[in-house]
């Protein structure tokens, strides 16, 4: 049973949306619980993958039991890496479906099923594209995923959800086509599309490929717009700020974390670290992007006055974080940058998550109406606080630690540029939140004076979330400190991946890592 | 090396007025209970702090580990003579202080009460963490952690003047803590990380071969990064902060934020650089001319200010100045006479800003111009502000001379006459802007006023709980004058570790 | 000159079909204003795609990769081995060449991104139709007029 985990974290997610679709026909109200049933299982299994790499090393799995060499079989490869991102996946994916136990209270259409149906297949499709070793494997799960992701985003009740779906599919379809285009030369010089039979190829090559360069480059090109990298983020603030927020808060959080992670896989697994730092020499523009990128993204973000958009344009410079470090070609940026994978999904989660129950239970919108939320939503507000700290980057949340290890990675390699972007962001982030901080704390319209005295008699309506909204937003708020105040064992296993001889070609970063 | 010894009375201590929180919040209806409550989290955290002085005293040093968070780097408390020195001024007068809040919060009916011990429990957490740790990054956590929690304490009023004032705060104090010392902390880091960042005498960074212009932009990123200590061109968050309620200004911006910012400096100066190191570098004489100007402005500035609280902000400014000076002279006595000034001026400042928070409770009287001849009306208060007065100028029989003269002649043994005369005509004029106050309060420039006869019967002093706290800490300006010997023995234990 | 103009196009010709069938479909997911156009584009960008991958696996003369009944005697042979042809597969004398047949992987995988195709493009349709309902129009600088005068409105 044990060795089947990877296709098992698969199938129940598969089975579960199939059994939710049924049920569903018959009785609306069971495919909340089944849904819940089918996360909670992934997750289970997600620790059972994470304790297997753990302690045995990495997984090597054979779908149909088709074993390469010979024969056509797709392979799942875990290394502690992408365990980590696999549970990261599955967590996230499991407090937004409880999260979402509101909209099936009160939807009063057909939807619900569908729904879960989607949610289910678009947490397979992630989980898939990380533990996937076979790159057209990996195309067809970018696809699942996408398309479950373009019809969630379409359901927003905003008529402008459509529209903004709409983009999104255009430059998804773009962004996929040229990933698959790329996989296509790949293919072509290689004859394989198993990733490690990929890198052995490419090694024998011995970098002399230009099919291979065009490759690399349709397929980076390809995952930068999957994950909405300046200045192909476009289609992002519409598309994750119109949809519904059960929606959003599972989109937000992974999409562009999954296709750093598939960028960093390519990098490190599929290329090689030699062959992408040494032969090619985009290291620099590429960081340079990125440092365009944080700064593009602040800038936005302060001009928003919508709370979600605000969000997104955070993302898009997060995504800057994690490309610049995996760029840098740093033993501690590459570090960085994986961690801050995770500690920007849970960041984003709980950013969305007290968004969609501020939208819920008091119609919020904009930013400057979020007066008075201290008193009227104490405990969301506690929750938003602790996910607002970790992205302005205040030990001991996870966000401060992320920072810590790009900067590093910065310092080491020379990349002054940016660790001053990348404290300049958090510097607008303080900006951006404290904003937040003071409007809820205040409320809108200060009286002159002793204006306080009247602020107790104000009777409000707006009442605090229920349960089921609260236990993902302290959930999230939880593991942001905990990712923090464990970031040593964390990184202690992403290091064992990259150092030890579970993600192949490393020489070039890990030999930088002893300096100190 | 000092004997080390393994405890966790140093995270108790801490974590005390952290768990003063839940008793706090759920005796929310019963404020009595409520203070009651604060106040035993005083004491018992008073008792934590006492209980390790002996030991440290004897020249040992107390360690406890929590997490080991990144690889080379733990969160860490480290008991040494400058931390026990700060935990003891913190811890005893927040006992005082909140008593004195009580008299005042209740005095004026305040609102949200609650939260105000709430926070108020949490700043003193944050305190006694900067106090107790081990290390940089500790010490940075704590730090940040400090900001936060007193920004609503800043804001309390929630009106447009306290909004102002929270955003400066906030922006001063958070800006250059990320623009300038978290990179700094993070180049300290990438630079000996295998040190475990640990501050000790001899200064972790003396051995990584970081010399000249790049020593001297480290330094100064420290200096300016630690922003609470207030030093120009980075202070004016310090009198936009006077808008919180008194017993704020009175703990926060006489006791643990500026307290705070200075004492981090310290540490980057003897335990980050170590005074051996920065003496071979010869570059601590930027900072020490940076301070000088500081001491002379902020004084300058002082005169001006018709405000009290205000004037007393800028007096701290210029007070927080001598520490810096005083360990930026890098002679031994100076150093001691900068970390015994820690505790003088907190004495004495505390108990002017309680004074001035006392009069307002008493007449809503906020500018110095309104208190000619409330001497009269108010003598204890006015005698304890005299006495207060006496110790931030530096005048016997108060405790602020005992630190003064350490820093006096430390700057003779640094061969900087200059500096000399820096630190005598800012004596000028401390006394120039507080005596006259005093002066004043009890011979009025009104003649009417003077002319009548006092009686105690014709006195309106605060509450009881306002005045009976600044009694205290007025007496103990002049207990620390006739027995400092505590103090400075904890403050040359550093010192003497590094000869 | 010739000679790299014969390498680079004459032989690759399939190649740079895909690309120019590409770029027509970008050119119209990018720069046309109807929807329904826009989603034409985006059906031949993905079309070009299929054909590169599918004139990958063509080979000069060879047939179709089913195995006849007259190879009896390679049972040992698992079918697995000839799905390896590509160009790097060994050339042990088996009774079967791989030369013989067209390679059948890219041909499997196009079946795979057809569906994937197909899909996308039905989502796709749905979400005009829901635009169309919300605005009554699927040129796309007549939805902008409407949503900026709605934000205006609002």
């Amino acid at each position: 049973m044990a060795e089947q985990y990877p296709i098992i974290v698969l199938l129940v997610l598969l089975f579960g949306a199939l059994l939710v679709g049924l049920s569903g026909m018959v009785d609306r109200r069971v495919c909340f619980p089944l849904a819940v049933t089918a996360l909670s299982l992934a997750v289970v299994v997600s620790v059972g993958i994470l304790q297997q790499v753990i302690n045995g090393g990495v997984i090597r799995y054979f779908v149909g039991g088709w074993s390469r060499p010979v024969g056509i079989g797709i392979e799942l490869r875990i290394d502690t890496i992408n365990a980590l991102v696999l549970l990261t996946i599955t967590t996230v994916g499991l407090l937004t479906a409880i999260f979402s136990f509101r909209r099936v209270q009160e939807d009063k259409t057909e939807k619900t099923p569908l729904f879960y149906v989607l949610y289910l297949l678009l947490i397979m499709g992630l989980s898939g594209m990380v533990i996937s070793g076979d790159a057209f494997n990996l195309y067809v799960l970018l696809e699942v995923s996408s398309l479950t992701s373009y019809a969630l985003i379409a359901m927003g009740k905003s008529r402008r959800a459509a529209t903004a779906a709409f983009s999104y599919i255009i430059m998804g379809t773009i962004g996929a086509s040229f990933y698959l285009l790329g996989v296509g030369y790949l293919y072509l010089r290689t004859g394989t599309l198993n990733m490690m039979e990929i890198h052995q190829a490419i090694l024998a090559l011995d970098g002399s490929s230009s099919t291979i360069v065009v490759a690399f480059v349709l397929i980076l090109v390809g995952l930068m717009i999957k994950m909405a990298f300046f200045p192909l983020f476009g289609w992002l603030p519409n598309a994750y700020s119109y949809c519904p927020s059960s929606t959003s808060c599972v989109v937000a959080p992974l999409m562009t974390k999954v296709g750093v992670y598939v960028m960093i896989r390519m990098m490190l697994t599929v290329f090689g670290t030699e062959w992408v730092f040494e032969n090619l020499q985009y290291a620099q523009w590429l960081v340079g992007m990125a440092i365009v990128a944080i700064l593009a993204g602040s800038v936005m973000a302060l001009a928003q006055v919508e709370l979600k958009k605000m969000f997104c344009y955070l993302i898009v410079a997060e995504v800057g974080y994690m490309v610049g470090g995996a760029w840098m070609a740093n033993h501690w940026g590459m570090v960085g940058a994986i961690y801050h994978i995770m500690s920007d999904a849970f960041m984003t989660l709980c950013m969305f998550l007290a968004a969609g129950i501020f939208l819920k239970q008091a119609g919020v919108v904009r930013i400057d109406q979020l007066d008075g939320m201290f008193r009227k939503m104490p405990v969301t507000m506690a929750g938003f606080v602790v996910g607002a700290l970790a992205m302005i980057g205040i030990p001991p949340t996870c966000g401060f630690f992320s920072k810590l290890y790009l900067i590093r990675g910065g310092m080491e390699s020379g990349h002054w540029g940016y660790v001053v972007a990348l404290l300049i962001s958090s510097l607008v982030n303080a900006v951006l939140f404290f904003r937040i901080f003071e409007i809820a704390y205040f409320g809108k319209k200060p009286a002159e004076g002793h204006g306080h005295h009247e602020n107790h008699s104000t009777v409000s309506v707006i009442k605090e979330a229920n349960v089921s909204s609260l236990v993902p937003l302290l959930a999230s708020a939880a593991i942001i400190v905990l990712l923090g105040i464990f970031n040593s064992d964390i990184v202690e296993l992403i290091e064992r991946a990259l150092n030890g001889s579970q993600v192949i070609g490393m020489n070039v970063l890990s030999g930088k890592g002893g300096q100190g | 090396m000092p004997e080390v010894i393994q405890t966790y009375t140093p995270l108790w201590a801490c974590l005390t007025a952290l768990l003063a929180v839940i008793p706090i919040l759920l005796l929310r209806k019963e404020s009595f209970l409520r203070e009651g409550a604060t106040f035993v989290a005083g004491v018992v955290m008073l008792g934590f702090v006492i209980s390790m002085v002996p030991e440290v005293l004897s020249g040992k040093v107390l360690e406890c580990t929590l997490v080991q968070i990144t690889e080379d780097v733990p969160i860490k408390f480290r008991v040494d003579g400058l931390g026990m020195l700060f935990a003891l001024v913190a811890s005893s007068l927040w006992i005082v202080t909140s008593l004195y809040s009580v008299g005042y919060m209740r005095g004026l009916k305040e609102h949200s009460q609650t939260r105000f011990f709430v926070f108020f429990a949490v700043s003193l957490t944050a305190t006694m963490g900067v106090a107790f740790a081990g290390n940089l990054l500790t010490l940075y956590l704590f730090y940040e952690m400090l900001s936060l929690a007193t920004w609503p304490l800043v804001t309390h009023h929630q009106d447009k003047e306290a909004r102002g004032g929270g955003r400066k705060y906030l922006a001063y104090l958070l800006g250059t803590s990320v623009g300038f010392a978290l990179p700094a902390l993070i180049f300290c880091y990438v630079k000996a990380s295998a040190t475990g960042l640990e501050f000790s005498a001899a200064g972790f960074l003396a051995g990584t071969g970081i010399e000249g212009s790049v020593a001297l932009v480290l330094l100064l990123l420290f200096t300016f990064g630690f922003s609470k200590a207030g030093l120009m061109p980075f202070h004016s968050w310090l009198p936009g902060a006077m808008v919180a309620p008194t017993p704020v200004s009175a703990l926060l911006h006489a006791v643990a934020v500026v307290k705070v910012g200075v004492f981090c400096i310290i540490r980057v100066f003897t335990g980050v650089f170590g005074l051996e190191f920065l003496k071979t570098l010869d570059i601590a004489i930027v900072v020490s001319w940076i301070a000088a100007f500081t001491v002379i402005t902020s004084s300058l500035i002082a005169l001006t200010q018709d405000n009290l609280k205000r004037r007393l902000a800028f007096s701290t400014i210029g007070q927080l100045a001598y520490i810096i000076l005083g360990v930026s002279l890098l002679e031994d006595r100076a150093v001691i006479g900068s970390m015994a000034h820690i505790a003088m001026h907190a004495v004495g400042k505390i108990t002017l800003f309680m004074c001035a928070g006392a009069i307002f409770v008493a007449t809503g009287k906020k500018y110095v111009s309104q208190m000619d001849g409330l001497g009269r009306k108010m003598p204890l208060t006015f005698i304890a502000f005299t006495i207060g007065a006496l110790s931030v100028i530096g005048l016997p029989p108060t405790g602020g001379l005992i630190s003064k003269f350490y820093l006096v002649t430390g700057a003779m043994d640094a061969g900087q006459p200059l500096l000399v005369t820096v630190f005598l005509v800012s004596t000028l004029l401390n006394a120039a802007y507080l005596l006259p106050i005093a002066y004043h309060a009890f011979f009025p420039k009104d003649r009417q006023l003077s002319s009548q006869p006092f009686s105690w019967k014709s006195t309106a002093e605060a509450p009881w709980a306002a005045v009976l706290p600044l009694c205290v800490t007025s007496i103990l300006a002049i207990v620390l004058f006739l027995q400092p010997q505590v103090l400075l023995k904890l403050a040359s234990l550093m010192v003497g570790d590094a000869g | 000159m010739g000679e790299t103009f014969k390498a680079n196009v004459i032989d690759h010709f399939n190649f740079w079909v895909a690309v120019v069938l590409m770029m027509i479909g970008l050119y119209a997911m990018i720069t046309k204003n109807n929807l329904i156009k826009k989603l034409i584009g985006m059906s031949i960008f993905q079309t070009a795609i299929i054909l590169f991958y599918v004139s990958a696996g063509v080979k000069d003369g060879a047939t179709i990769p089913i195995l006849e009944h007259h190879a009896a005697e390679t049972e040992q042979v698992e079918a697995g081995e000839h799905v390896e042809g590509h160009p790097v597969a060994n050339h042990e004398a088996h009774a079967i060449n791989p030369d013989d047949y067209s390679n059948p992987l890219p041909h499997v995988l196009m079946l795979t991104a057809i569906v994937v195709g197909v899909a996308t493009l039905g989502v796709a349709l749905a979400v005009t139709q829901v635009i169309y309902k919300n605005y009554g129009t699927l040129e796309e600088d007549e939805i902008l007029a409407k949503i900026k005068a709605a934000e205006n409105d609002g």
